[in-house]
């Protein structure tokens, strides 16, 4: 087995405020990133996230702490940082930001500037990084825009932003965060406000790019049929809980937890009006963090939930093969069938 | 079935303020549309963004005129009007009928009522009853979609997504209308939710004997809940079909695209497309000759650059395509019958 390039263990973000309680955004999440291989992080909006992905560049607003666990990097050949530990705007994390882990986002003006050309965005990451002089950035610059699939690369590397269509603003999007080759891409939503055409173009793109590269990839999504696409491994979260991950092949066959189950009923089938079945949605809304039950998170809205689930925190269950789910069914000892 | 309504060689173009150059521009949102929507049936309008779909329901309600053609509600009582021909006092009875729910329950919510005043205000615009046959009617339409009497005082903000959205439907259900066009309704809820809204519209449909056009850009769900399928390219209708023909065998080039396109919950049916799903939808102010959809058609030939091709049945049945090879295309569908897996064991 490849060796993991990030591994993020027992780790929580916590978040402050001078008028309210503080709320653990995050809780005691494990997840290992491997070269060339992308782990999809799921889950319904304010699960936490986009918040798990920041910690990791360390991006996160000034409210947050990531209160405890660890966030290590090992790029080939170097000796293991620790991300969580760095400190902000440190040598270290800014050599390691942008360059060897990268991120893009699913709104590609979050990270191009609008009165740049594309072009020139791309040259000075590469001229900053990498020292290379400008002719030699632009060579660069115009192979990966083309890589990136933007017809007539050298002349759109003369445009801005605004003067490309929202697929094409993609794509320039990607191509400066991999002009510095990274081994890590963080990739947060980046198809959600895109039409399936153009999202499916850029998901074959992005799974193109990991085998040139052998990146490893972190891809963040609400939808289970993106992960089924283009997910090795799948992380479901639910409140700040990483409640179930494995491989994605066994996740889909057969999820252990019953947040996963509900998200699987809850998306129509493609299938035939003979075998349509009615949708079975989850029961209530997502409890605000504040409103967390003590133990299980999903205890509110669970159909299986029994006595422990309320007050007593299940713990993460290994299932084999790299399974894991925190559910107290898994660990419930089988009570005797009455006669 | 009956037809409710029809929209006949409906167009609808905008005229874009000159750039640089001062020249003004014409933009064609809708070109020539005809269809019908059947008394009780889910139609569901379907196509990429910026292919006229919103514009074509703010038509159908005479929320903005069309350029040219017609649309005519056959309302039960008998007879038809041509909603296109009244000026606004007359159109007035006929939005009781036609209502709209939209995708962002919250640009569509006044944030400074009350959610009670919400629902009221379209009875009492229409002056359809007050004092306490209007306050039974309110909390009687927010307690079925699932707002209960003790949460009607307050604004919208204090509401979830989903909770913002059921009150946008009740606005649209409290006159009794016929016709209902959703547009992008659950697009925007987290799925458990819009599992939650989805069957609240089909509960609500058979309870009332509602009509529905649904706008979505979702197949999945249209595949769940339309009878039928109106699929959409630069503001032409290029394929009209019952909803299993449609998934089962599309007739236009660019009903596979988009079938070909549309991620499945199923790593065991991953597709791995590659380069199959291609090009960009051109600008339409740049309307290419010939079929609009030749520019990305992987089956274009030369004639398709110059001949236009017109909606039409294909070999006779209810399904419609307006391509020149309908019939002789095997495009593919997305009912693949992949290995049969059981998802959830108990
Ligand atoms: N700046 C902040 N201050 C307080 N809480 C925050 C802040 N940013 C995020 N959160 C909390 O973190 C949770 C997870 O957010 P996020 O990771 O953005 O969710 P998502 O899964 O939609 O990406 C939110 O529900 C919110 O409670
Ligand atoms: N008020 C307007 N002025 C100019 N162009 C418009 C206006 N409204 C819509 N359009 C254009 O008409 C086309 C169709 O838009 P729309 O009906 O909103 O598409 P859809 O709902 O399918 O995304 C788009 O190109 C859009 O930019
Ligand atoms: S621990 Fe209890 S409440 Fe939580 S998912 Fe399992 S059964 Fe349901
Ligand atoms: S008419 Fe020609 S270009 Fe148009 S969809 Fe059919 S094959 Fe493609
Ligand atoms: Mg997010
Ligand atoms: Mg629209």
């Amino acid at each position: 087995m490849t060796k993991p390039i990030l591994s993020i263990a027992d780790m929580s973000i916590v978040f402050s405020s001078p008028d309210e309680a503080d709320i653990e955004a995050v809780r005691q999440v494990e997840l290992t990133l491997t070269p060339g291989k992308t782990l999809a992080l799921v889950g319904e909006s304010g699960c936490g996230k986009s918040v798990t992905a920041r910690a990791v560049l360390r991006l996160l607003d000034k409210n947050a702490l990531i209160q405890r666990g660890s966030i290590t990097f090992e790029p080939k050949g170097e000796a293991p940082v620790d991300i969580a530990e760095l400190k902000q705007d440190s040598l270290p994390l800014r050599a390691i930001r942008g360059n060897q882990i990268s991120m893009i986002f699913q709104e590609p003006m979050s990270s191009l500037s609008p009165v740049h050309t594309i072009g020139d965005q791309i040259d000075e990451m590469m001229i900053i990084h990498e020292g290379l002089k400008p002719k030699q950035a632009r060579e660069r610059t115009v192979a990966l825009l083309d890589q990136v699939g933007i017809p007539g690369a050298r002349d759109r590397a003369n445009a801005y932003p605004f003067e490309l269509s929202g697929g094409l603003r993609q794509r320039a999007m990607i191509a400066m965060a991999l002009a510095c080759k990274p081994q890590v891409l963080i990739a947060d939503e980046p198809t959600t406000a895109l039409d399936v055409t153009t999202q499916a173009q850029i998901l074959d793109l992005l799974r193109q790019l990991q085998a040139d590269f052998g990146m490893a990839m972190l891809f963040i999504t609400h939808d289970l049929g993106v992960v089924a696409e283009i997910a090795d491994e799948v992380a479901v979260m639910y409140l700040g809980d990483v409640v179930e991950q494995g491989s994605v092949f066994d996740v889909f066959a057969a999820p252990k937890h019953p947040y996963t189950q509900a998200l699987m009923s809850s998306i129509p089938k493609m299938a035939r009006k003979a075998d349509r079945v009615r949708l079975s949605p989850i029961k209530g809304t997502v409890p605000a963090p504040k409103d967390r039950p003590e133990g299980c998170a999903f205890t509110s809205r669970c159909p299986h939930a029994f006595e422990p689930c309320p007050t007593i925190r299940p713990a993460r269950t290994d299932l084999g093969n790299g399974h894991h789910a925190r559910c107290h069914l898994l660990t419930r000892v089988p009570v005797e069938e009455p006669a | 079935m009956s037809t409710l309504l029809s929209v006949e060689n409906l167009s609808k173009h905008y005229t874009l303020s000159g750039g640089l150059f001062g020249a003004e521009r014409r933009l064609d949102a809708l070109t020539d549309i005809n269809l019908t929507v059947e008394a009780g049936e889910t139609l569901a309008i379907v196509g990429e963004s910026g292919c006229g779909k919103t514009t074509l329901g703010r038509c159908i309600i005479q929320a903005q005129p069309a350029s040219a053609g017609k649309v005519v509600y056959r309302p039960k009582a008998g007879g038809e009007v041509e909603l296109s021909a009244l000026n606004k006092r007359q159109i007035k009875p006929w939005r009781q009928d036609i209502r709209m729910i939209f995708q962002d329950p919250m640009s569509s919510l006044n944030p400074n009522m009350r959610v009670f005043d919400i629902v009221a205000e379209p009875l009492r615009i229409h002056k359809i009853c007050k004092g306490r046959e209007l306050e039974d009617r309110v909390i009687g339409t927010l307690a079925k979609v699932g707002i209960p009497a003790e949460a009607v005082g307050r604004y919208p903000h204090a509401f979830s997504g989903g909770q913002r959205q059921r009150i946008g439907i009740a606005r649209a259900l409290v006159l009794d209308p016929k016709l209902v066009i959703a547009d992008e309704a659950v697009s925007a809820l987290d799925v458990s939710i819009q599992a939650q809204v989805l069957n609240l519209l089909e509960d609500l449909k058979s309870e009332f004997g509602l009509t529905y056009i649904f706008i979505s850009h979702d197949l999945g769900v249209v595949n769940y809940i339309a009878d039928r399928v109106v699929v959409m390219y630069l503001g032409h209708v290029v394929e009209n079909a019952p909803t299993e023909m449609l998934f089962e065998r599309p007739r236009h080039p660019y009903t596979e695209l988009l079938l070909e396109a549309l991620p499945i919950a199923d790593p065991l049916r991953r597709k791995g497309r590659k380069a199959e799903v291609r090009g960009e939808i051109p600008y339409l102010g740049n309307r290419p000759q010939g079929c609009p959809f030749h520019t990305r058609c992987r089956y274009a030939q030369d004639v398709c650059r110059a001949e236009k091709p017109a909606l039409r049945r294909v070999n006779g049945t209810a399904q419609e395509a307006a391509c020149l090879f309908a019939e002789e295309l095997e495009l593919k569908g997305a009912y693949e019958d992949g290995p049969v897996k059981v998802l959830h064991e108990a």
